[in-house]
Protein backbone atom coordinates (compact mmCIF):
# COMPACT_ATOMS: atom_id res chain seq x y z
CA UNK A 1 0.00 0.00 0.00
CA UNK A 2 1.25 3.46 -0.97
CA UNK A 3 1.58 5.74 1.82
CA UNK A 4 0.35 9.94 0.21
CA UNK A 5 0.47 11.37 3.45
CA UNK A 6 2.85 14.58 3.11
CA UNK A 7 6.24 14.03 4.70
CA UNK A 8 5.44 17.17 7.22
CA UNK A 9 1.75 15.53 8.09
CA UNK A 10 3.92 12.53 9.10
CA UNK A 11 6.42 14.58 11.05
CA UNK A 12 3.65 16.45 13.16
CA UNK A 13 2.20 13.29 13.61
CA UNK A 14 5.07 12.12 15.49
CA UNK A 15 5.42 14.43 18.02
CA UNK A 16 7.99 13.87 20.69
CA UNK A 17 6.74 13.43 24.33
CA UNK A 18 2.87 13.62 23.30
CA UNK A 19 2.45 17.07 24.51
CA UNK A 20 5.56 19.26 23.21
CA UNK A 21 6.84 22.05 24.85
CA UNK A 22 3.96 23.17 27.85
CA UNK A 23 5.59 20.75 30.10
CA UNK A 24 9.06 22.19 30.06
CA UNK A 25 8.13 25.90 30.14
CA UNK A 26 5.38 25.12 32.97
CA UNK A 27 8.70 24.01 35.01
CA UNK A 28 10.74 26.36 34.60
CA UNK A 29 8.15 29.51 35.13
CA UNK A 30 7.49 27.79 38.45
CA UNK A 31 11.10 27.42 39.32
CA UNK A 32 11.57 31.10 38.41
CA UNK A 33 8.26 31.81 41.27
CA UNK A 34 9.73 29.37 43.49
CA UNK A 35 13.23 31.65 43.35
CA UNK A 36 11.31 34.48 44.75
CA UNK A 37 8.71 32.60 46.93
CA UNK A 38 11.38 30.57 49.01
CA UNK A 39 13.55 33.07 50.37
CA UNK A 40 10.79 34.15 52.09
CA UNK A 41 9.14 31.17 52.88
CA UNK A 42 12.56 29.81 54.61
CA UNK A 43 12.87 32.95 56.31
CA UNK A 44 8.87 33.08 57.38
CA UNK A 45 9.52 29.31 58.69
CA UNK A 46 12.80 30.36 60.20
CA UNK A 47 11.39 32.91 62.13
CA UNK A 48 8.76 31.19 63.64
CA UNK A 49 10.89 28.17 64.28
CA UNK A 50 11.26 29.25 68.18
CA UNK A 51 7.78 31.12 68.28
CA UNK A 52 4.85 30.02 70.41
CA UNK A 53 1.32 28.77 69.01
CA UNK A 54 0.01 32.38 69.50
CA UNK A 55 2.92 34.30 68.15
CA UNK A 56 3.08 31.95 64.66
CA UNK A 57 -0.86 31.54 64.02
CA UNK A 58 -0.74 35.88 63.96
CA UNK A 59 2.22 35.78 61.71
CA UNK A 60 0.16 33.38 59.54
CA UNK A 61 -3.58 35.37 59.90
CA UNK A 62 -1.92 38.32 58.48
CA UNK A 63 -3.19 38.82 54.99
CA UNK A 64 0.27 39.06 52.66
CA UNK A 65 1.04 36.22 54.74
CA UNK A 66 -1.39 34.05 54.11
CA UNK A 67 -1.40 35.17 50.61
CA UNK A 68 2.21 33.76 50.25
CA UNK A 69 2.41 30.59 52.41
CA UNK A 70 -0.57 29.32 50.29
CA UNK A 71 0.83 30.26 46.88
CA UNK A 72 4.28 28.65 47.84
CA UNK A 73 2.15 25.39 48.67
CA UNK A 74 0.66 25.62 45.52
CA UNK A 75 3.49 26.60 43.36
CA UNK A 76 5.48 24.02 45.24
CA UNK A 77 2.87 21.16 44.42
CA UNK A 78 2.65 22.34 41.24
CA UNK A 79 6.77 22.05 40.58
CA UNK A 80 6.78 18.53 42.67
CA UNK A 81 3.99 17.39 40.33
CA UNK A 82 6.03 18.37 37.08
CA UNK A 83 9.20 16.91 38.35
CA UNK A 84 8.23 13.61 39.89
CA UNK A 85 5.96 12.68 36.11
CA UNK A 86 9.70 13.19 34.43
CA UNK A 87 11.50 11.26 36.57
CA UNK A 88 8.30 8.59 36.69
CA UNK A 89 8.40 8.97 32.95
CA UNK A 90 11.98 8.45 32.36
CA UNK A 91 12.62 5.34 35.15
CA UNK A 92 9.53 3.36 35.42
CA UNK A 93 9.27 1.32 32.31
CA UNK A 94 5.61 -0.76 33.06
CA UNK A 95 3.24 1.59 31.79
CA UNK A 96 0.45 0.26 34.09
CA UNK A 97 2.95 1.27 37.12
CA UNK A 98 3.81 4.19 35.21
CA UNK A 99 -0.09 5.10 35.13
CA UNK A 100 -0.75 4.15 38.51
CA UNK A 101 2.34 6.31 39.97
CA UNK A 102 0.85 9.67 37.81
CA UNK A 103 -1.91 9.05 39.06
CA UNK A 104 -0.83 8.73 43.11
CA UNK A 105 1.55 11.81 42.35
CA UNK A 106 -1.68 14.07 40.97
CA UNK A 107 -4.56 12.70 43.28
CA UNK A 108 -1.91 12.99 46.26
CA UNK A 109 -1.26 16.99 45.36
CA UNK A 110 -4.35 17.93 44.67
CA UNK A 111 -5.46 16.49 47.98
CA UNK A 112 -2.59 18.67 49.64
CA UNK A 113 -3.65 21.92 47.61
CA UNK A 114 -7.33 20.93 49.34
CA UNK A 115 -5.96 20.75 52.61
CA UNK A 116 -3.53 23.74 52.31
CA UNK A 117 -6.18 25.92 51.29
CA UNK A 118 -8.75 25.11 54.28
CA UNK A 119 -6.56 25.55 56.76
CA UNK A 120 -4.62 28.50 55.44
CA UNK A 121 -7.71 30.30 55.09
CA UNK A 122 -8.63 28.63 58.61
CA UNK A 123 -5.69 30.67 59.99
CA UNK A 124 -6.45 34.04 57.85
CA UNK A 125 -10.36 33.59 58.91
CA UNK A 126 -9.46 33.15 62.34
CA UNK A 127 -11.81 30.21 62.23
CA UNK B 1 24.39 6.80 33.05
CA UNK B 2 24.37 3.37 34.85
CA UNK B 3 26.83 0.99 33.10
CA UNK B 4 30.25 -1.00 32.99
CA UNK B 5 32.05 2.24 31.50
CA UNK B 6 30.06 4.73 33.52
CA UNK B 7 32.97 6.69 35.82
CA UNK B 8 31.18 8.95 38.70
CA UNK B 9 32.43 12.54 37.31
CA UNK B 10 31.04 15.51 38.86
CA UNK B 11 28.44 17.05 36.59
CA UNK B 12 26.81 14.06 36.22
CA UNK B 13 26.57 13.55 39.91
CA UNK B 14 25.18 16.74 40.50
CA UNK B 15 22.23 15.68 37.77
CA UNK B 16 21.05 12.75 39.44
CA UNK B 17 21.33 14.77 42.80
CA UNK B 18 19.19 17.61 41.34
CA UNK B 19 16.51 14.88 40.81
CA UNK B 20 17.44 12.97 43.71
CA UNK B 21 16.83 16.14 45.88
CA UNK B 22 13.71 17.09 43.89
CA UNK B 23 12.57 13.96 44.33
CA UNK B 24 13.18 14.25 48.36
CA UNK B 25 11.86 17.58 48.75
CA UNK B 26 8.33 16.47 46.54
CA UNK B 27 7.67 13.31 49.26
CA UNK B 28 9.37 15.21 52.28
CA UNK B 29 9.67 18.58 52.27
CA UNK B 30 6.06 19.26 50.51
CA UNK B 31 4.31 17.19 53.33
CA UNK B 32 6.41 18.41 56.05
CA UNK B 33 4.98 21.79 55.04
CA UNK B 34 1.56 21.03 54.72
CA UNK B 35 2.02 19.30 58.52
CA UNK B 36 3.13 22.70 59.68
CA UNK B 37 0.35 24.40 58.42
CA UNK B 38 -1.92 22.21 59.96
CA UNK B 39 -0.35 21.90 63.02
CA UNK B 40 -0.31 25.42 63.20
CA UNK B 41 -4.39 25.84 62.61
CA UNK B 42 -5.44 23.17 64.32
CA UNK B 43 -4.31 24.79 68.06
CA UNK B 44 -1.46 24.66 70.53
CA UNK B 45 -1.90 21.12 71.05
CA UNK B 46 -0.91 19.88 67.41
CA UNK B 47 1.66 22.81 67.49
CA UNK B 48 3.72 21.51 70.34
CA UNK B 49 2.70 17.65 69.26
CA UNK B 50 4.87 18.75 65.64
CA UNK B 51 7.20 20.75 67.88
CA UNK B 52 8.32 17.45 69.88
CA UNK B 53 8.46 15.17 66.51
CA UNK B 54 11.67 17.68 65.23
CA UNK B 55 12.98 17.66 68.59
CA UNK B 56 16.07 14.98 69.19
CA UNK B 57 18.33 13.07 66.43
CA UNK B 58 15.91 12.63 64.00
CA UNK B 59 14.93 16.20 63.83
CA UNK B 60 18.52 17.30 63.80
CA UNK B 61 19.06 14.61 60.76
CA UNK B 62 15.98 15.65 58.83
CA UNK B 63 17.48 19.22 59.24
CA UNK B 64 20.12 18.18 57.70
CA UNK B 65 19.34 16.42 54.75
CA UNK B 66 16.20 18.55 54.15
CA UNK B 67 18.17 21.92 54.24
CA UNK B 68 20.93 20.53 51.70
CA UNK B 69 18.38 19.25 49.52
CA UNK B 70 16.35 22.63 49.80
CA UNK B 71 19.62 24.50 49.07
CA UNK B 72 21.52 22.19 46.55
CA UNK B 73 18.34 21.91 44.31
CA UNK B 74 17.46 26.03 44.47
CA UNK B 75 21.26 26.53 43.52
CA UNK B 76 21.46 24.32 40.75
CA UNK B 77 17.75 25.43 39.83
CA UNK B 78 19.35 28.38 39.27
CA UNK B 79 22.31 26.70 36.93
CA UNK B 80 19.62 25.21 35.17
CA UNK B 81 17.98 28.27 34.15
CA UNK B 82 21.28 29.97 33.06
CA UNK B 83 21.73 26.67 30.53
CA UNK B 84 18.10 27.05 29.67
CA UNK B 85 19.63 30.40 28.08
CA UNK B 86 22.66 28.83 26.11
CA UNK B 87 24.95 30.26 28.69
CA UNK B 88 27.37 28.20 30.78
CA UNK B 89 27.85 25.27 28.77
CA UNK B 90 31.21 24.49 28.26
CA UNK B 91 33.18 22.06 30.36
CA UNK B 92 35.34 24.35 32.26
CA UNK B 93 32.53 26.73 32.86
CA UNK B 94 30.17 23.14 34.31
CA UNK B 95 32.51 22.20 36.44
CA UNK B 96 33.10 25.84 38.09
CA UNK B 97 29.62 26.40 38.56
CA UNK B 98 29.00 22.70 39.96
CA UNK B 99 31.65 23.84 42.65
CA UNK B 100 29.85 27.11 42.63
CA UNK B 101 26.50 25.25 43.64
CA UNK B 102 28.41 22.67 46.26
CA UNK B 103 29.89 25.48 48.13
CA UNK B 104 26.72 27.28 48.23
CA UNK B 105 24.69 24.39 49.02
CA UNK B 106 27.06 23.58 51.94
CA UNK B 107 27.27 27.46 53.34
CA UNK B 108 23.32 28.06 53.31
CA UNK B 109 23.07 24.67 54.70
CA UNK B 110 25.29 25.27 57.74
CA UNK B 111 23.97 28.88 58.23
CA UNK B 112 20.78 27.56 58.30
CA UNK B 113 21.46 24.78 60.76
CA UNK B 114 23.22 27.61 63.31
CA UNK B 115 19.92 29.69 62.98
CA UNK B 116 17.59 26.89 64.21
CA UNK B 117 16.71 27.51 68.19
Amino acid sequence: MSDITHPLARARGHGSARSGVRHWVAQRFSAVLLLLLLPWLVYALFSLAGADHAAAARFAARPWNAALLLLSLLTLLYHAVLGMQVVIEDYVHSRALELALHFIVRAGAVFAAALGVIHVAKLALGA
Amino acid sequence: MIGPYYRPQLTSVLSITHRASGVFLSLAGVPLLLWWLVALSSGPEAWQAMRDCFSGLAGLLLAVVGLFSLSFHFYNGIRHLVWDTGRGLDIKTAYRSAWLVLGSSVATTGILLGALP
